[in-house]
C-alpha cells in the first residue's frame, strides 16, 4: 500500500524508487537518480507541486513550480531552455487565485530567461484534488557537465548557499499556527545565478538542492552513492533561529527542513574558500557556508559533529513530518 | 519523555496566551498555572504552559559550574 | 570545554546510572554526551519514553475504531502514528480511509469535537504526569462545555512506580531523574526512593549543560553515598511540583494497575478516569476490551527498558530491527532507547 511516507522525499521514497520504478524503467541515465536526467548536452527534469496552502510567505505554488524545476536544471549544471507546464485544478477554484498564480510562473521564468513553450490545462470535480496540482517540465543546456557522485572523493568539502529549512517553516507555520516575525519568507527563488559564478570557479564535483527530506535526505543519498563518510560541523550549518526554535517547539529535526532556493556543492577542498567568496557576494549567499567534508572512515553515512564535541548519525527522515509531544 | 520548551508570555486572553520564543508566537493554554503575566517565561508542552520558569534560578547552571570550576581550581 | 570535566572526574568504582527519561536518552545521543562520560560510568536508558511502553493492543484500538466507522476520528500525538501494532500503524489506517489526525496540542482534538457535532472525536492519550494535566482538563472542559462527542482513551503513565520497580532490583547505582515529570510532580517523591532503595537521584534538565551538571553531581553522590534528591532544575521543577496540575489529575483520574508495554503489569502506574467523567472515557462509551498481543519472543525491549541491556546487545538491533522497519517498541517511537542509539549512533568513536 502506497502511504504519505511514500511520498515525503525519506527512506520510503528511496525504497519505492529503487523496488519499483529503477527496475520498471531500468536506463544508465535514470540510475543516477539525479534530480535532472543527463544526455549529450542536455538535461530534462520534471516534478509535481501540491504544496498546501497554495500562498504562502514568500511565494505561491506557481513560484515554486518553475523555481523548482529550474533549480533542478541548475544543479545538474544545466542552464534551463523551456519550460513545459501542465496545470490541474477543482471545479469551483477562484479565477483570481489562478490568475495570481499564472503571474508568479510568467515572472519567474522571464527571469531565468526559460519561456514556458508548452503547456496543459485541466479542470478536475470538486474534492478529486485539493484546489490545485502543478506538473512542471524543463529542458536545459548543460554548461558545466563535469559534475556526478563518481568525483566526489575524501578530503572535499561540503558547502551550503544559505539557511536550510526556510521554506518549511513558512509552509508548516500555517499548519501549526505559529505567527512568524515581520518579513520571515521562503526561500524559494532561483538559484542559477549563484550556480554560474561559482562553475565559474571550478572544482565544483556535485550538486543538488535540499528540498523534500532536507539536507539529512540529500547528504545521505549522497553518502550511499559515494560509499564515503560525510562529517558535517554542526556548528556552521547555517539555520535561522526561526527554524531552530520551531523544531524544538514542534519535536522536528531542522535537518529534515527543506528549502526551495538553497543548493549544496561538493567543492574540491583547494576551491572552497574561493567558492565560498564567490556565493557570500550575492545577498542570497551571504549565509553560505562550508558546513562538512568528506571523508573515507565509515562507508555510506553522515555524521555531525556536535558543539559539544560529541558525534551523532544524521539519519534521514523516515516517512511525513509529524509533531512530537516526546 | 516530554519536550517543553521555554517561552515567554506576550498576551494573555482569560486562560489562552500568545507566547514567544526567539520568533515564533503561538497559542498557549495557562489553565494548569495561576498568576501568569506579561512578560513572564513559561514551560510549554503540548499547547500548556505546565510551570513559569524562576528567574532567579535561571542562572543555576552557570552558578553551578562556577562553583565546579572554583572546586577544582 | 564543559565536557572536558565530566570526562576527566576520576571515579572509584563502576558506577551504573539510568535516565528514566526519553528526552534524556535522546538529548544524551543527540549531544554526543556519551564518549565525554569517564570510562567507569554507565548510563543506561530507562523506561520513560510513553510511547514505548504503551501495549500493542492500544495501537489496534485505535485503528479497528478509525475503521469501524466514518463518523468516528482519532486524534492523537504525533508520536503514535508511527508505532506499529498487530495491524498496522495509526498512519496505515489513514491510508485505508480511516480519520486518524494528529495533533500538537488536545486542545486541537477538542474544538474537532466542538466544531463536528456529527462526528465522535476520540482522543488516544498517551503520556506521563507531564501530558496527562492537559488530558484531564480536556475532559473537564468537555463536560463544562457540554461537549458529548469527545472521548478520551486513556494509556496515561505514572513514573514513579516504575522507578520503584528498578531501583528495587538493587542493580543501581543512581536516576537521573526526568526534568519535566518532576515540574508537575515535585521533588519530594525521589526523596522516598532514593531513602528506601539507597539510590540517589537527580532531578536534570534538558540542555547539554544540564545533563553534563547533572551528571557530575550524580557521580559525586554517588560516591558520597548520599542517598538523597538533588534538584538540578531549579529554574523549571519546584519541591511541591505543579498544585494545578496535580490537583486535575486527582479529579479526573485515578491510579490503576496498567501494563507496560516489554515490563509487564506495574501496579498502580496508569491513570483511568474517574467514574464522574464515565460520559468521556472511550473504554467505556465505545466497550474496549482489553486484549493481550504477545511480542516477538527475540526482541530485547523489555530487557533495554529495564536497564539490563544497552539497545546494541539485543539480536535484532540493527538487522531486522531499524527505524523504519521496527519490531519492539523501543525501535518504534523516536525517542525509544534503540532508535535512539540506531540514529545516534551511542558511543561513536572519532579517533
Amino acid at each position: 500500500m502506497i502511504k504519505l511516507a511514500h511520498g515525503s522525499g525519506g527512506e520510503k521514497t528511496r525504497e519505492l524508487i529503487e523496488k519499483l520504478f529503477l527496475p520498471a524503467f531500468k536506463n544508465p541515465i535514470l540510475e543516477k537518480l539525479e534530480d535532472s536526467g543527463r544526455l549529450n548536452g542536455i538535461a530534462i527534469t520534471i516534478d509535481g507541486y501540491t504544496v498546501k496552502p497554495i500562498f504562502f510567505r514568500g511565494g505561491d505554488i506557481g513560484k515554486l513550480s518553475i523555481t523548482g524545476t529550474v533549480n533542478d536544471l541548475a544543479v545538474c549544471g544545466a542552464r534551463p531552455k523551456a519550460i513545459a507546464v501542465s496545470i490541474i485544478v477543482e471545479d469551483g477554484f477562484p479565477t483570481e487565485k489562478l490568475e495570481k498564480i499564472v503571474s508568479s510562473m510568467a515572472k519567474i521564468s522571464r527571469e531565468v530567461n526559460a519561456p514556458i513553450v508548452t503547456g496543459d490545462f485541466k479542470v478536475v470535480s470538486k474534492g478529486e484534488i485539493d484546489e490545485i496540482f502543478i506538473i512542471t517540465s524543463g529542458i536545459g543546456e548543460i554548461f558545466y557537465p563535469s559534475l556526478g557522485a563518481d568525483r566526489v572523493s575524501a578530503g572535499d568539502r561540503i558547502i551550503v548557499s544559505g539557511p536550510i529549512g526556510d521554506h518549511s517553516l513558512a509552509i508548516m507555520g500555517e499548519r501549526y499556527e505559529v505567527e512568524l516575525p515581520q518579513g520571515f519568507e521562503s526561500d524559494c527563488a532561483p538559484i542559477l545565478k549563484l550556480v554560474e559564478a561559482i562553475t565559474q570557479v571550478g572544482g565544483i564535483k556535485w550538486m543538488r538542492d535540499p528540498t523534500r527530506g532536507g539536507l539529512a535526505a540529500a547528504l545521505n543519498e549522497l553518502a550511499k552513492a559515494i560509499n564515503k563518510e560525510i562529517l558535517i560541523y554542526e556548528d556552521s550549518v547555517p539555520f535561522r533561529k526561526e527554524v531552530l526554535n520551531f523544531c524544538e517547539i514542534f519535536g522536528f529535526d531542522p535537518y529534515h527542513l527543506a528549502s526551495e532556493g538553497r543548493f549544496i556543492a561538493v567543492v574540491d577542498k583547494e576551491k572552497s574558500e574561493k567558492i565560498l567568496s564567490e556565493l557570500t557576494k550575492f545577498p542570497e549567499g551571504k549565509n553560505a557556508a562550508i558546513i562538512g567534508e568528506v571523508r573515507e572512515k565509515s562507508k555510506g553515512r553522515v555524521i555531525v559533529k556536535t558543539k559539544f564535541g560529541g558525534l551523532r548519525l544524521l539519519d534521514p527522515p523516515t516517512g511525513e513530518l509529524l509533531p512530537r509531544i516526546c | 519523555m516530554c519536550l517543553a520548551v521555554p517561552h515567554k508570555v506576550v498576551e494573555i486572553n482569560g486562560k489562552e496566551a500568545i507566547t514567544e520564543l526567539g520568533g515564533i508566537k503561538k497559542k498557549t493554554r495557562l489553565d494548569l498555572l495561576e498568576d501568569v503575566k506579561v512578560g513572564d517565561f513559561v514551560l510549554v508542552h503540548a499547547g500548556f504552559a505546565i510551570e513559569k520558569l524562576n528567574p532567579e534560578e535561571a542562572r543555576e547552571i552557570l552558578d553551578a559550574w562556577r562553583e565546579i570550576e572554583e572546586h577544582q581550581s | 570545554m564543559l565536557g572536558e570535566k565530566l570526562k576527566n572526574i576520576k571515579v572509584k568504582r563502576h558506577l551504573r546510572f539510568m535516565e528514566v527519561c526519553g528526552t534524556h536518552t535522546v538529548n544524551i545521543c543527540r549531544f554526543g554526551l556519551r564518549n565525554l562520560f569517564p570510562e567507569e560510568v554507565e548510563l543506561r536508558s530507562g523506561p520513560g519514553c510513553p510511547v514505548c511502553v504503551t501495549p500493542a493492543s492500544a495501537i489496534k484500538i485505535g485503528i479497528d475504531l478509525a475503521l469501524k466507522n466514518d463518523k468516528f476520528v482519532i486524534t492523537t500525538y504525533g508520536d503514535m502514528m508511527k508505532v506499529p501494532g498487530p495491524n498496522g500503524t495509526l498512519a496505515d489506517a489513514k491510508a485505508k480511509g480511516g480519520k486518524v489526525f494528529s495533533v500538537y496540542s488536545i486542545t486541537e482534538a477538542l474544538s474537532l469535537a466542538e466544531k463536528n457535532e456529527d462526528l465522535k472525536v476520540i482522543f488516544l492519550a498517551v503520556g506521563f504526569e507531564t501530558t496527562a494535566p492537559a488530558s484531564a482538563w480536556a475532559i473537564k472542559e468537555a463536560k463544562l462545555k457540554n461537549i458529548k462527542n469527545f472521548f478520551l482513551l486513556s494509556f496515561h503513565k505514572l513514573v514513579p512506580p516504575a522507578m520503584e520497580l528498578l531501583a528495587s532490583e538493587g542493580t543501581l547505582d543512581g536516576f537521573l531523574c526526568p526534568g519535566h515529570v518532576s515540574t508537575i510532580i515535585g521533588t519530594e517523591v525521589y526523596k522516598n526512593i532514593a531513602r528506601k532503595y539507597k539510590i540517589p537521584c537527580v532531578i536534570s534538565g534538558f540542555e547539554a549543560e544540564d545533563i553534563i551538571f547533572a551528571m557530575i553531581k550524580l557521580i559525586e553522590m554517588a560516591e558520597n553515598e548520599a542517598y538523597d534528591v538533588f534538584n538540578a532544575y531549579k529554574r523549571a521543577v519546584k519541591k511541591e511540583g505543579n498544585k494545578v496540575a496535580q490537583g486535575l489529575l486527582n479529579e479526573v483520574f485515578e491510579e490503576v494497575d496498567s501494563e507496560w508495554r516489554g515490563i509487564g503489569v506495574i501496579p498502580k502506574s496508569g491513570l483511568d478516569i474517574k467514574e464522574e467523567y464515565a460520559d468521556f472515557d472511550a473504554k467505556i462509551a465505545f466497550n474496549i476490551e482489553k486484549e493481550d498481543i504477545p511480542e516477538n519472543p527475540a526482541c530485547k525491549c523489555g530487557e533495554v527498558l529495564k536497564g539490563y541491556i544497552y539497545p546494541y546487545e539485543c539480536p535484532l538491533f540493527g538487522k531486522s530491527c531499524i527505524p523504519e522497519h521496527p519490531i519492539g517498541p523501543c525501535m518504534i517511537s523516536s525517542e525509544g532507547s534503540c532508535a535512539a542509539y540506531y540514529r545516534y549512533g551511542g558511543r561513536l568513536k572519532d579517533d
